[in-house]
């Protein structure tokens, strides 16, 4: 985990962001009649049928700070651990814990909300709960992060 | 057509997760963090990621069909069983150390920080090591 690095309160911005994002997901229902679920496009552009669109998915998210620093002349703000093993447990979790509860944040976050679907209900309320224990257990009982 | 709009997309949700700041991980960490250095920010994100999506949807699912696909093909499930839950938590952890969930993950790779490097491969083996657990009987749902 990163040392606490304070961030601006940016309501505008991930407003605009957040609608951008809608919109994507907006683009993956009308198109192509599926869910932008990160996890789910990722496993679908590995297996079977459809693999296409998930990969070109895949690439434009790539692509998106490219974009962004042909146009602005840099790389957004952006402040990653260097604590590599955290990290590595850190992925291990986050991928098997999407894989195995069927979507994560834009999944079951962004779309099944849309969707008002019980099952990601449950599951935004529980992943977001058991993240916020995870920050507060490494910031203010261990303190000063992994 | 199918793979320009896959691309489209995708660019556009990656430019998403830039503009909103879910692409920096000090950033999630701060919005989780409500007892200490809190950054409300991203609850905006999900807010109007919700609403563009709740209303798009909508208008989307008045065609019989989608654009470029014969039909439609969402998720049934209902039933609130062990594996949602379980893995609900097991990913509320990892974002909790991280600050990476998936999307910002993929999008976070070409700016080559070492702990993406490093992030982005557990993440995919993470999801292989999920689907196989997945149908063990601790996770199977009862």
């Amino acid at each position: 985990m990163l040392p606490i690095i304070p961030t601006d309160f940016t309501p505008w911005a991930s407003l605009a962001g957040g609608v951008l994002i809608g919109l994507s997901a907006v683009m993956v229902m009308a198109g192509f009649g599926r869910i932008a679920g990160i996890v789910g496009i990722t496993i679908g552009s590995a297996t079977g049928g459809d693999r296409g669109w998930r990969l070109s998915f895949i690439a434009g998210l790539l692509a998106a700070p490219l974009l962004w620093l042909a146009v602005s002349g840099g790389f957004p703000e952006q402040s990653v651990s260097a604590n590599l093993p955290a990290m590595a447990v850190a992925g291990l979790l986050v991928g098997a814990g999407t894989a195995i509860g069927s979507g994560c944040t834009s999944g079951h976050g962004v779309c099944g909300l849309a969707r008002l679907s019980g099952r990601s209900m449950v599951s935004v309320v529980t992943f977001m709960l058991f993240a916020g224990l995870t920050v507060f257990v490494l910031r203010h009982v261990i303190g000063g992060g992994v | 057509m199918r793979p320009v709009l896959g691309f489209l997309s995708g660019l556009v949700f990656g430019l998403g997760l830039v503009l909103s700041g879910m692409a920096n991980p000090a950033k999630v960490l701060n919005f989780l963090d409500v007892a200490g250095a809190w950054d409300p920010s991203l609850a905006f994100v999900m807010g109007g990621a919700v609403v563009v999506s709740f209303i798009g949807f909508r208008l989307s699912w008045r065609r019989r069909s989608p654009i470029l696909m014969p039909s439609f093909d969402l998720p049934q499930a209902s039933d609130i069983d062990r594996p949602l839950v379980t893995g609900a938590a097991l990913f509320g952890i990892g974002w909790g150390i991280g600050g990476f969930c998936p999307g910002p993950a993929w999008t976070a790779l070409p700016m080559l920080a070492p702990g993406t490097l490093i992030f982005v491969p557990a993440m995919l083996i993470g999801i292989w090591l999920g689907r196989q657990m997945k149908t063990t009987p601790l996770l199977r749902s009862a």
